[in-house]
């Protein structure tokens, strides 16, 4: 990070280090939330934070944790900011680390202004409602869960899922139908392996996206702190491309897991009262405040979505992370180990998963006029053959009618047909409802209640023996 | 005037501030933040920052403004949208483009707008507090009554026709030798329950145009009612289907720490939906507050008041008002994260102690009253509530304490929306303490409604219970008449629970549709039992085209309704007897 400003402000007089907490003696005029660098002895430079400012004492919070402090001889410069980020258009193509410093060995940005990487809140007046469909090419989003622009939806994944796999297919296939924009995309890892950073960035550099890129990148092994101001950095940064430069941009923040942990750590070196599981009670609105900050803006032209990767603790859906997660974000990819193990790629669960935007974004001049019918059908006839599948591994598949015995195979072929699809093929629209026309063609016609008559007509096949 | 002594979050100390009062509202540093003294000691007072406290220095001046959080309540209010402290956010909007900026301000009423005002007192007419002097057409649908404020009564000396602002007087009315100048603009402190001459119980229906409320689950006028539920269980669609179809003068909707894009949604939605019984545009009838999660946490504790004090006041004016929360929970997580700066002793999972009193002394606000004042009316405030516990896990504290105040709960289940069931209130553990409070409404327009809900309700209970059966030896084992219970009960389910938020038709039912569409069903039933008894096999009943006819009673639109189920019945009776003959 990189200050245009003098240090005003300096002071030696420290009481009490802890864990990542610094008690100093009080200088007037430090802001709250500034930031400061702590001089060791040695010379070493550590960034902080002031999180509490009284007239009696100055509390600063060391990135990194306060190990080789001294009370005697380190030092503290209050340097009278806020933590900020240099942009302009040559932040493209880049790859920054956590604090927003270049480490592909290129050189510093020359920038155009500072940011503040908390942002400000979008008026929720002036917002757009988000409505322009985006095409993934793959069938089990598009046509049960679609995503469009300003949206944001995450990935509830888990440990060993292909969440990677699948966010590398999306990036490569997304498109918003017969249109050509400025498209960039922020791509933020907290706390990930190198492996699963540079799987991303040789994607990235295979598909020629790079330079429409923007990385943030804190591995495992870099520093805590910094989990907390990486996707900060990257939606900084996001919202500098999609507001002051018009464009539409897609931010990938993985593993949003990691940056809950390192929230937890921070707020139990604070000393704070934990919530569920130990999580801080202000998590609900501390992930608010990044997820928040996708959007279109009425009357402008460019757009943020965000797409949080984060994998479920022990799959498990109620897990305090996804489960604030799913309150904030607008629906939910769930993947399933189930489907995985079946060797369904991409292993998606269409029962937990969802988009609140998809209605909006879908129909006639946006995808085709039956895709909702063909969507909640498909939905219904799937839940039919899922719970008849459910009582038939106790009492047997002979058990059941001839119907229920159509739903059944109509869960399997839904599954293998539908769902499961290449990792390189892209599906348009399209061809995702007319696989969903061609499932329905072995159903007993009566029951396709909840589509129009017209369509059926329309669209439904001959039937096929 | 004080200063700052201490930053922490949300939490400000401010020294030398003697003489404030507690809940005054402060303003704060060279931007002039709004907060809010929760606590004095000495001569050291303890704020919230309702506002961003980033950057802010110690020694920074802490100015009161000698008022308690207050709202500003007259014209101008009906189609607003205001942030959680009644900042305008479309004059923001104007002001300072598309991102909201700490500590600049914006009037909750237009100062510039003029109002045609008409009295309907006259000079030398005695008038108290509450008493109707005039009215000022505010939108086509709600008629803004000016009354005198509480506490002021004497003899109007001089009143003025014509156009007005919200800030010039219009009345001047003697009091003891005291002149009070009176404008269409007063003020009330949030915190504080308005008055109000006499309290009733909740009567009558509160008409929703959803046939699970208002046919199984009624809500009174003047009720209190709970919607708790996990993630997308569709607690917000439901709250918005209340804020949009609501059959009351007024709707307030009140969007408390939730989501950005889904009340850009709503917006959007009210400013072209008309209202089913008048034809005009929906928000002419809705004020709005929108803090979303990404606001400051404090607001939102305001904003819950904000909203219901506006509520009572039109009450006062002899509406009907309903007041939605669109969450509760975060409110209470508001107060939480407050709490927890002040140091204060926690409660269960970290929430304060007084949580639960803080949450009725919200939903005590509603209630049927007897207005205060001249002419005489009766005005009332119904309130719902959206809760979102942690994991979906109802035994949760806010849950809990909801459960304890709120007289009807609409239970959302996350089995159900798995399945898309939606509304997917569960129609087993979700109940209504107002069926008494609304059983002469029923009566008046359907006389067999309470035979109808109970005979509906049971076969669900039934369907429970053979669920379990099913579940262990497959349905085609059952005996007849419980396959057909069971098919029955799923036409209940589909064909009249479930309701969809987005189909013209199907977003607003009338109470009477909802009547006939049970009753269809209730009838079906009854002539294939006697099919059954009859000797017809359950297969004959199921591939009867009835039940699909059945499924699409939804599509068939409110007015002709009643015509087209006279066909259906008639038809059923033919066929389903047909189908008897032929066995």
């Amino acid at each position: 990070m990189e200050f245009s400003s003098l240090y005003v402000k300096e002071g030696r007089a420290i009481n009490k280090a802890k864990g990542s907490l610094l008690v100093a003696e009080s200088i007037p005029g430090v802001r709250f939330n500034e930031i400061v660098d702590v001089q060791l002895a040695s010379g070493e430079v550590k960034s902080g934070q002031a999180i509490d400012i009284s007239k009696e004492a100055i509390v600063v919070q060391v990135f990194g944790g306060v190990s080789e402090v001294d009370l005697i001889g380190s030092r503290i410069r209050y340097k009278g900011e806020t933590l900020r980020l240099p942009v302009s258009m040559d932040i493209l193509g880049r790859v920054f680390n956590g604090m927003g410093d270049p480490i592909e060995g290129g050189p510093r940005v020359i920038p155009e202004e500072y940011l503040d990487i908390n942002g400000e809140p979008i008026n929720p007046a002036m917002r757009q409602p988000p409505a322009e469909f985006i095409e993934t090419g793959i069938s089990a989003i598009d046509g049960l869960n679609a995503l469009v622009r300003g949206q944001k939806l995450p990935i509830f994944s888990a440990s060993g899922l292909p969440h990677n796999r699948i966010v590398a297919q999306l990036i490569r296939q997304a498109t918003v139908k017969g249109r050509e924009e400025a498209f960039a995309l922020v791509f933020g890892a907290i706390g990930v392996s190198y492996d699963d950073a540079s799987f991303f960035m040789r994607n990235l550099e295979r598909t020629g996206a790079l330079e429409r890129t923007v990385a943030f990148i804190n591995t495992a092994s870099d520093a805590v702190i910094e989990r907390i101001s990486t996707p900060r950095l990257a939606l900084t940064a996001a919202e500098y491309l999609a507001w002051r430069h018009n464009m539409h941009v897609l931010v990938i923040l993985t593993d949003m897991t990691n940056y809950c942990e390192a929230l937890r750590e921070l707020s139990s070196m604070r000393e704070e009262i934990p919530s569920r599981r130990g999580y801080p009670g202000y998590m609900y609105t501390d992930l608010a405040t990044m997820y928040e900050r996708a959007g279109m803006i009425s009357g402008r032209e460019g757009s943020v979505t965000i797409m949080p990767i984060l994998t479920m603790p022990d799959d498990d859906i109620t897990h305090p992370i996804p489960d604030l997660t799913g309150y904030i974000t607008e629906g939910q990819i769930v993947l399933s180990r189930n489907l995985e193990r079946k060797g369904v790629y991409p292993p998606i669960d269409v029962f937990l998963s969802l988009s609140r935007m998809m209605k909006e974004g879908i129909g006639p001049g946006k995808t085709r006029e039956d895709h909702n019918n063909v969507f909640m059908q498909s939905y219904a006839a799937y839940a039919e053959g899922s719970y008849l599948r459910e009582i038939s591994t106790i009492i047997g598949a002979e058990a059941l009618s001839e119907r229920d015995n159509i739903y059944l195979r109509n869960a399997d072929e839904f599954e293998t047909k539908f769902i499961a699809q290449g990792e390189w093929e892209k599906r348009t629209v399209e061809e995702t409802l007319d696989i969903g026309w061609r499932l329905f063609s072995a159903l007993p016609q009566e029951d396709l209640k909840l589509i129009k008559e017209d369509f059926i007509k329309k669209y439904l096949p001959e039937r096929q023996e | 005037m004080g200063k700052i002594w201490r930053v922490s979050g949300p939490l400000i100390i401010a020294d030398d501030m003697k003489g404030s009062q507690v809940y005054e509202v402060v303003e704060i540093g060279e931007e002039g933040l709004v907060g809010e003294i929760v606590g004095l000691e000495g001569d050291r007072a303890v704020i919230q920052a309702h506002e961003d406290t980033l950057g802010l220095r110690t020694g920074e001046v802490v100015t009161g403004t000698g008022m308690i959080l207050s709202v500003e309540l007259g014209p101008g209010l009906v189609g607003s949208i205001y942030d959680g402290l009644q900042k305008s956010l479309l004059t923001l909007g104007e002001q300072i483009g598309p991102f909201i900026r700490r500590g600049v301000k914006a009037t909750p009423l237009p100062r510039d707008k003029k109002w045609q005002f008409t009295p309907r007192v006259k000079e030398g007419d005695a008038v108290g507090q509450g008493d109707i002097i005039g009215v000022v057409p505010e939108t086509e649908l709600i008629e803004h009554r000016i009354m005198v404020p509480p506490g002021i009564r004497g003899t109007v000396k001089e009143i003025r026709k014509g156009d007005h602002t919200v800030e010039e007087p219009i009345a001047w009315v003697a009091q003891n030798g005291d002149v009070k100048e009176l404008t269409l603009l007063q003020r009330w402190p949030v915190r504080k329950p308005r008055p109000y001459k006499e309290r009733f119980d909740p009567a009558g229906l509160l008409t929703t145009g959803m046939r699970i409320l208002d046919y199984m689950f009624p809500l009174a006028l003047g009720g209190r009612a709970s919607i708790p539920g996990g993630f997308g269980t569709g607690k917000t669609v439901a709250l918005q289907q209340l804020a949009r179809w609501a059959q009351t003068h007024l709707n307030i909707y009140v969007g408390c720490g939730e989501r950005g894009n889904e009340m850009a949604d709503v917006l959007s939605s009210f400013r072209e939906l008309k209202d089913p019984n008048t034809g005009r545009l929906l928000q002419e009838k809705e004020i709005f507050l929108a803090n979303t999660s990404n606001m400051p946490v404090v607001a939102r504790e305001a904003s819950i008041f904000v909203g219901v004090t506006m509520a009572e006041y039109f009450r006062d004016m002899g509406y009907d008002v309903l007041l939605v929360a669109d969450s509760t929970s975060r409110w209470a997580e508001a107060m939480r994260e407050m709490s927890g700066r002040l140091e204060e002793m926690p409660g269960e999972e970290g929430f304060p102690a007084y949580m639960g009193s803080r949450l009725s002394s919200f939903y005590e606000r509603a209630g049927m009253v007897e207005c205060l004042g001249n002419p005489g009316r009766q005005g009332s405030v119904t309130v719902a509530g959206a809760v979102s516990p942690p994991g979906a896990d109802f035994s949760e504290p806010v849950t809990q304490n909801t459960l304890r105040i709120v007289d009807a709960l609409y239970a959302l289940e996350v089995t159900l929306a798995n399945k898309r069931h939606f509304p997917a209130i569960s129609w087993l553990t979700s109940y209504s303490l107002y069926v008494d409070a609304v059983k002469d409404w029923w009566n008046e327009r359907d006389p067999g409604w309470e035979d109808t809900r109970a005979g509906a309700l049971k076969v669900l209970q039934q369907e429970a219970e053979l669920e379990e059966i099913v579940r262990l030896v497959g349905p085609e084992a059952l005996p007849e008449d419980d396959k057909l219970l069971l098919l029955v009960a799923r036409m209940i389910r589909e064909d009249f629970l479930q309701q969809s938020a987005y189909h013209e038709v199907d977003t607003y039912c009338m109470p009477a549709k909802a009547g006939l569409m049970l009753k269809t069903i209730m009838k079906f039933y009854d002539l294939a039992r006697e099919m059954l008894d009859a000797g017809a096999g359950i297969e004959t009943i199921r591939s009867s085209p009835m039940v699909y006819r059945i499924s699409r009673m939804k599509d068939i639109p409110n007015e002709e309704f009643e015509q087209r189920a006279k066909e259906l019945w008639s038809e059923m009776e033919e066929n389903l007897t047909t189908g008897k003959r032929g066995s």
